[in-house]
């Protein structure tokens, strides 16, 4: 368990943040720009002084200001990966990897010097200069350097945002290996809902430097009263597990709570547990089940209840299918016209979905 | 023909030269040693100090020499409280020894080997040191294995500038030194001297040879720096 009670005055608002996450498993900490979550990530490595409160992390007293108490970051047992990868760049990337590593005595090493570089596939990097690395290449260098520091709390500050779509696509995948391989809790803050979907077991919601809500990710993004539910990108996780997989069409059958659902995918075997992440913007809602249609996926729900959406135009539903949560985006006007409202019996059209992993 | 002019610089010369190059020896090592902790207390520190200090350290680029002469020598001297605290520490009085100039050329020389570190501890940031922190690196460790490597281009020019610098000073060690063969007359007070006594030619080696090699340890700065790019940019 991580447990902080932080505070930081600033110009513009003031960090008050209630904190309780479990130490396992990846934490998202998800808020608009400016909302403090670099700031809150900051104070629980010990960088920013000025935080005053309390930070308990697996027992160990990190700070008490009440007591006077305040272990400085080098004697944390964290990793912190910054949003720019900074490098040293007067030392080879070896070098810059050598540099937590050496100075982890050989008995608290969780993380062996190969794992990290076969984890981040950065051997072929070795004996470069850090100035002769692309900015991709550069921040899995600078994951493989904090993980070599065996830290027991990765501390991640939105390490994919200085990057292009393609270098993230490339990065995504070392990281969720990383969290597959390593029993390693992982902070992770971020402002793309994605990101945060794909990773994260846990999310923490920040506005203007409070913690507004918190809790295991897919309930969390299934609640229309959050933040999240206005993201161009809103949507649902479900779990589910796969059926049968059509190789003609390309398509795996999944089962999941509330009935199946077919995506595009390739070969997968049969039982595999997945994650199929559905975006609001992707299911589109009917009375009655259409058959002439192109679209594949039709679930029966029943509406649990409307909020507004990303704009005046929109609205979002939320739907129960079978005892699964699915968000719907649909416009105001079609809401109007079909007469929802909480307890409508509906048709959820599901264009596409997507495994997570 | 006679030895003097074939040697074309006399043995009192000779001897002026040596004493400028120790004395600039001395003074870059000593500022390096005590400058650099203290550019990185002027770049980070939280004192209220900090800025006081700062333009004393500086004090001496605007101020005609002489005058930081006059004040070091009566501060210096036997009625002064630095001249009180040396003769009871038993080193006798500074001024008109060899050590008077090395206080006094450290004095004068400060800002031109404290700033340039300076600003290279600002220019590279927090951030170094706090990915050394979160990399295990206590704050010492990280000084010396992270800010100071960093910094390294704006060292090695912070001493070539002082060197140049002692080296052709002038009005502080006159204020304070005297002129004494063998044990205060430097470089440029004996090509002074050789002007005062019309010795043109004599006079035209010693500073020839000076502005010469001045120019080349300024050109071997600024090749430096061009290869080094700016001085504790990160990657």
């Amino acid at each position: 368990m991580l447990a902080a009670t932080l505070q930081r005055a600033l110009p513009a608002f003031t960090l008050r943040a209630e904190l309780q996450v479990p130490a396992q498993g990846v934490t998202a900490v998800f808020g608009p720009s400016g909302s403090g979550k670099t700031l809150l990530l900051r104070a629980l490595a010990g960088l920013d002084r000025q935080a005053r409160g309390r930070v308990a992390f697996r027992g160990q007293c990190w700070q008490d200001d009440a007591q006077g108490r305040f272990v400085p970051t080098h004697q944390r047992a964290l990793a912190y990966v910054f949003q720019e990868p900074s490098l040293f760049p007067q030392l080879s990337v070896r070098g810059n990897l050598e540099f937590g590593f050496v100075r982890t005595p050989a008995a608290a090493r969780s993380v062996g010097w190969h794992q990290a570089i076969e984890l981040l596939d950065v051997g072929p990097l070795l004996e470069r200069a850090v100035d002769a690395l692309s900015g991709g290449e550069r921040q899995r260098v600078a994951i493989a350097r904090a993980l070599l520091a065996s830290p027991q709390l990765l501390l991640m500050d939105e390490p994919l945002a200085a990057l292009d779509v393609a270098r993230r696509r490339e990065i995504l995948p070392c990281l969720l290996r990383l969290h597959r391989e390593l029993s390693l809790p992982v902070i992770y803050v971020s402002h793309q809902i994605e990101e945060v979907t794909a990773l994260a077991q846990h999310l923490v919601l920040l506005q203007e430097g409070a913690v507004l809500a918190s809790g295991p990710t897919a309930q969390m993004l299934a609640r229309l009263d959050l933040p999240t539910a206005q993201d161009e990108h809103a949507g649902v996780l479900i779990e589910a597990s796969v059926v049968s997989h059509d190789a003609d069409f390309h398509l795996a059958r999944l089962q999941f709570a509330g009935g199946q659902i077919e995506l595009a995918h390739g070969p997968i075997s049969q039982g595999t547990r997945v994650r199929i992440r559905v975006q609001a913007r992707d299911v589109s809602l009917a009375l009655s089940a259409h058959d002439d249609t192109s679209i594949l996926n039709r679930l029966q729900a029943v509406v649990v209840e409307l909020g507004p959406g990303i704009n005046p135009a929109h609205a979002m539903v939320r739907l129960d299918a079978g005892g699964t949560a699915l968000l719907a985006r649909i416009t105001a006007r079609s809401a109007r016209q079909l007469g929802l409202a909480a307890g409508s019996r509906v048709w959820a059209q599901v264009k596409s979905a997507a495994l997570v992993e | 023909m006679p030895a003097t002019t074939t040697l074309y610089l006399t043995p009192d010369d000779w001897s002026a030269i040596r004493l400028s190059l120790a004395l600039a020896g001395i003074v870059t090592l000593v500022l390096l040693v005590a400058g650099t902790p203290l550019a990185w207390w002027l770049a980070r520190g939280r004192s209220r100090w900090r800025l006081a200090v700062a333009a004393v350290v500086t004090l001496p680029v605007v101020l005609p020499p002489t005058v930081l002469g006059f004040y070091l020598l009566l501060a210096l001297g036997p009625d002064g409280p630095l001249g009180r605290l040396t003769q009871a520490l038993g080193m006798g009085l500074l001024p008109f020894h060899f050590s008077g100039l090395v206080v006094a050329s450290v004095l004068y020389s400060m800002p031109f080997v404290v700033q340039p570190i300076r600003n290279a501890f600002v220019a590279m940031g927090e951030r170094p040191l706090e990915v050394a922190a979160c990399l295990r690196a206590a704050p010492l460790d990280a000084f010396f294995r992270v800010a100071l490597p960093l910094a390294r281009p704006a060292i090695v020019a912070a001493a070539a500038l002082g060197f140049a610098h002692t080296l052709g000073e002038f009005g502080v060690v006159l204020m304070i030194g005297g002129n004494i063969p063998g044990s205060t007359r430097v470089l440029s007070m004996q090509i002074y001297d050789h002007v005062e006594a019309l010795e043109y030619a004599q006079a035209h080696w010693l500073a020839g040879g000076l502005l010469a090699s001045s120019f080349l340890v300024l050109l071997a700065l600024y090749r430096l720096e061009r290869r080094a790019g700016v001085p504790g940019a990160g990657a």
